[in-house]
């Protein structure tokens, strides 16, 4: 059992039936399906209330719909890196990394090039996951496992323009 | 039936803390934290995101059916629209590439040691976050009602019971990583 813990990699399939039964669990323990992105609008909220007045922000439509504090969702991403991070200390694969391999391979390992970037992708990120009302978890596991309409629509959109940015990204390029 | 266990808030936060423990520890020993996996499923190098997704959704989807059978269980399918669905999905996607982690992969990126995901991605999505929200007023208005569909699922949309249509699909997603599996991807 031991030996499964510090193992630094598991079957995907072993992966995904574990992410499958955890979604059960949510559905039974808390009644929510496990997605990801709402907790980004309220930290952004949080973080508006530091330099606006709070009642401004709180009396913007959006955040009265997903209201500035800390709930279940925004808890179970703060579980999610504590997760990860007891998983990689485990394996002995926790370590400081600035640029990811395959994009050093093609764009250097120079840092700001890759966190100039990233931040660029994330603010679209943050921005489309709002807008399409979630992500790969709420959308793309959550909402398909549901047979729900909208997760399957939205899973074949998000990996139909991601296929093709990357293809831009790193096809064209060789 | 577990109404209490539900309304129960501060005990939430603690279940939603370990759920996403548990999550992020299977996010991790996917090897879906990693940069390299995720972009290389979006060239079709790495199918292992592929993998994964199949895998839980086929389990999910029995599994949330089957409690649902048993009165264990409510679905809460998420309303959409072409206009906020199909919209907000295509430029998640771009996002999605350019960053090359997803809202739950880079929590456990940044719990991994990731600082790119750190420091350029978490910060730019909490950003591009805060943007929407002052967006919304003006896209509500405009895009998002555009195409509305509801809060509804397939079964609902062809008034079928949702094991006729679970029962081919979980099929055929099972049949689709033998495929792979087979293709040796």
């Amino acid at each position: 059992m031991l030996s499964y813990l510090t193992m630094p990699e598991w079957s995907p399939y072993a992966v995904g039936i574990g992410i499958g039964l955890l979604s059960c669990i949510a559905f039974v323990l808390s009644d929510k399906p496990i997605g990801c992105s709402t907790a980004f609008t309220r930290t952004s909220g949080m973080l508006e209330q530091l330099i606006r007045r709070r009642s401004k922000v709180r009396d913007m439509a959006y955040y009265r719909q997903f209201v500035p504090e800390i709930d279940w969702e925004w808890m179970l991403v703060l579980g999610v890196a504590l997760g990860a991070c007891t998983s990689a200390l485990l394996s002995g694969e926790f370590r400081l990394e600035w640029v990811p391999s395959l994009w050093a391979a093609t764009f250097g390992s120079d840092h700001l090039p890759r966190l100039v970037t990233a931040f660029c992708g994330g603010v679209i990120m943050g921005f489309g996951a709002r807008w399409a009302g979630g992500c790969t978890s709420g959308h793309g596991i959550s909402g398909t496992l549901q047979l729900a309409v909208s997760g399957w629509l939205a899973v074949a959109a998000f990996f139909a323009s991601g296929g093709l940015t990357a293809y831009i990204k790193y096809g064209l390029g060789g | 039936m577990f109404s209490a266990l539900h309304s129960n808030r501060p005990l939430q936060l603690v279940i939603g803390l370990g759920i996403g423990f548990l999550f992020g520890f299977l996010l991790q020993k996917g090897n879906v934290t990693e940069y390299d996996v995720i972009v290389g499923q979006l060239l079709f190098r790495d199918f292992t995101v592929v993998k994964i997704m199949v895998t839980a959704m086929v389990t999910g989807m029995i599994g949330v059916h089957a409690l649902r059978s048993l009165g264990l269980v409510q679905l809460h399918p998420k309303h959409g629209s072409l206009g906020m669905t199909l919209v907000g999905g295509l430029i998640f996607g771009v996002g999605f590439a350019v960053l090359g982690y997803c809202p739950g992969t880079i929590a456990a990126a940044v719990g991994q040691g990731k600082m790119d995901a750190c420091v350029g991605g978490l910060t730019g999505i909490i950003f591009g976050a805060g943007l929407y929200a002052h967006a919304f007023p003006y896209l509500s208005r405009t895009i998002l009602p555009r195409g509305d569909f509801g809060a509804q699922t397939f079964p609902e949309m062809f008034r079928v019971n949702p094991w006729v249509i679970i029962v081919p699909l979980a099929s055929a997603l099972v049949g689709l990583l033998y495929w792979l599996e087979r293709a040796g991807l």
